[in-house]
């Protein structure tokens, strides 16, 4: 059941984003400014580029340790989850195979260092985007973007839908084992059992949002949620902010590992 | 039909960000014009019910493989276009952020190509139309399964387009169609007898729940086919500026299809002699002098390329490693620093 799966690891995530660190104490807006720098950074990339993309590798690899974060618990999701990516980019070795590279006299298409680019910026955009919700809470992502001037009712709704993520899983969860509990082998998943069993998924779903409505208005509710803002931008944000995008801007316009392989081969001569 | 930040430009998800921003604004000001309260824990709810569903799995006939539901259409239906468009935003950031489907940058593609094809293209011209009078059985089914199909279509056109555009990969356009067409084909017709099943029956159970939400969602019979048809203008208009702003600041996707129409890089012009004296004095500055492995250099000696500099790419693997081996050691030094000051 990879699904089950799926929510225990929603749950890590978020147990993760509860700690202490550095990196968990950014304001979430810098955070998520940071990390779309970062994406459009590396994307900008022509397609055959590999070396350059190298550096860039230095971010997620400080969330991922300045953060605290198990290595294991981000590296399997970027290794489980990339059809995608992998489905189109295949593609290319065969479509495009004029030699551009002979490396120790093996000749390298372009289609395999277009392919190998791919790759190399699906585990930089990917591992980013993981380890943002890694190192920033739920909540904290939500404010973050409720003050980015995100519309306040869709950062209210999803909230709403975070909080009750982990009810509902949970009841759909008891519905497929009870359904596994009275069928044997393949059957009771047919599409007419099936969408039964979603439709009264459903309809307990509306009816809980009613409930919750209730209890919203006889607690006072007036049509106005306040966002708890717990966060302000101070001099380490400043910090990070400038120095992040130093990087970036250096990584993108020198060729860094060329520099440093050159340099390493002379002091080998 | 997620997209991913890796098979997209700059350009290309700038502009479908801009659009999908510009849209969800749209959805939250039409939706705060005429708030029923009780549509915010319903929102809520339902994007939590897309997730749920989707965890529980049916068998596809024919095939015999596993699949669940999308759930765009459902909560169109349920919700109506504008709250239903904010609800599909939302299941989109938390699978963008937690399950690593798409990306952060693809994340507005991924909303325009999932949500605004169900809800204000489908279901105001398909839907609405053939339920609009005749809300019988078959009318539902009908009208259920054209509208996922078609919404479904439109989404996968558009990933095409983008792909394209994008200058990532090297699939051939007709290849690529016919790759990604009939599969959702296939997929958009389950999915719409699925959802036609479902709103069927919920409306058969619990016919008040259906009713009541009719009420709610007042909003969306207030819609007219000439407002439709306008905001489209509008927002093709704004995604087309936005695409060009950005493709004029950043041009590497440009480079691409000028490459592919002339069949070099940049069109050769008569600043060729700057050029060399630039080069000449990067030459003379430069570490190493020239850069072998960098992807402008390939591409423009990609023709004619018998003589391979060994120098070059053996000083590109090293540094590569090299850097590899800095980022591997910063990490574990980072980690050392934090773990002696939590001792201390």
């Amino acid at each position: 059941m990879t699904f089950d799966l799926e929510f225990f690891n929603i749950g890590y995530l978020d147990t993760l984003s509860y700690r202490n660190s550095f990196v968990h104490r950014l304001d979430p807006r810098i955070k998520i400014i940071v990390s779309l720098i970062f994406i459009l950074f590396v994307v900008s990339f022509p397609k055959y580029e590999i070396s350059s993309l190298l550096p860039f590798f230095f971010y997620p690899v400080f969330l991922l340790t300045a953060g605290n974060i198990p290595l294991k618990a981000i590296a399997k999701k970027i290794f489980f989850i990339s059809p995608f990516a992998v489905f189109i980019g295949i593609f290319n070795p065969l479509f495009d195979t004029g030699t551009m590279y002979t490396i120790f006299g093996v000749p390298v298409s372009g289609g395999w260092l277009s392919f190998l680019s791919i790759l190399i910026k699906y585990m930089l955009t990917v591992s980013t985007a993981l380890l943002l919700i890694a190192v920033t809470s739920f909540p904290g992502i939500c404010e973050g973007l409720e003050r980015l001037k995100l519309p306040k009712i869709f950062v209210i709704q999803l909230l709403f839908l975070y909080r009750y993520l982990f009810v509902l899983l949970e009841e759909s969860l008891r519905m497929m084992r009870a359904r596994d509990a009275r069928s044997f082998g393949n059957r009771g998943k047919e599409i007419r059992t099936f969408v039964r069993l979603i439709s009264v998924l459903l309809i307990r779903s509306i009816e809980r949002a009613e409930m919750i409505f209730r209890a919203m208005l006889a607690r006072g509710f007036r049509g106005e949620i306040k966002v708890l803002r717990r966060h302000t931008v101070n001099a380490a944000d400043v910090l990070f902010l400038m120095i992040s995008f130093t990087m970036f801007y250096i990584f993108r316009s020198y060729h860094v590992v060329n520099i440093m392989g050159a340099a390493f081969s002379t002091v080998l001569r | 039909m997620h997209m991913a930040d890796a098979l997209l430009s700059p350009a290309v998800g700038g502009a479908m960000w801009a659009g999908s921003l510009g849209t969800m604004i749209y959805c939250a000001k039409k939706l705060r014009e005429k708030m029923d309260e009780k549509m915010i824990p319903l929102m809520g709810i339902l994007g939590a019910f897309i997730f749920a569903g989707q965890m529980i799995n049916f068998t596809i006939p024919i095939t015999g493989s596993s699949g669940h539901i999308g759930g765009g259409m459902i909560l169109t239906v349920l919700l109506g276009p504008y709250a239903a468009f904010l609800v599909i935003s939302s299941v989109l950031v938390i699978q963008a952020l937690f399950f690593a489907d798409g990306g952060l940058l693809a994340l507005g593609a991924n909303i325009w190509n999932m949500g605004v094809y169900p809800a204000f293209i489908a279901y105001p011209l398909i839907y609405k139309f053939i339920v609009g009078r005749n809300s019988s059985t078959k009318a539902i089914t009908i009208a259920s399964i054209l509208s996922v199909v078609i919404g479904l279509q439109l989404g996968a056109f558009s990933v095409v387009l983008e792909t394209r555009a994008s200058g990532i990969t090297e699939l051939p356009l007709n290849t690529f169609v016919l790759l990604m067409q009939p599969i959702h084909l296939a997929i958009g017709l389950i999915e719409g007898f699925v959802t036609a099943g479902i709103v069927i029956y919920v409306r058969s159970l619990r016919p008040d729940i259906v009713e009541n939400l009719e009420g709610v969602k007042t909003l969306s019979t207030g819609m007219s086919l000439k407002k439709v048809v306008i905001a489209f203008g509008v927002l093709a208009v704004v995604t087309a500026g936005a695409l060009s702003w950005f493709a004029s600041t950043r041009p590497d996707g440009l480079e691409w299809s000028i490459e592919k129409i002339y069949g070099r890089p940049e069109i050769t012009g008569k600043s060729d002699s700057v050029k060399e004296a630039a080069g000449k004095l990067q030459e003379k500055t430069a570490i190493l002098p020239d850069y072998s492995f960098s992807s402008k250099g390939g591409e423009e000696q990609r023709p004619a390329w018998p003589a391979v500099d060994t120098g070059t790419s053996v000083s590109g693997l090293l540094g590569g490693g090299l850097v590899l081996l800095l980022v591997v050691v910063f990490g574990m030094g980072i980690r050392a620093m934090s773990k002696y000051r939590a001792r201390t």
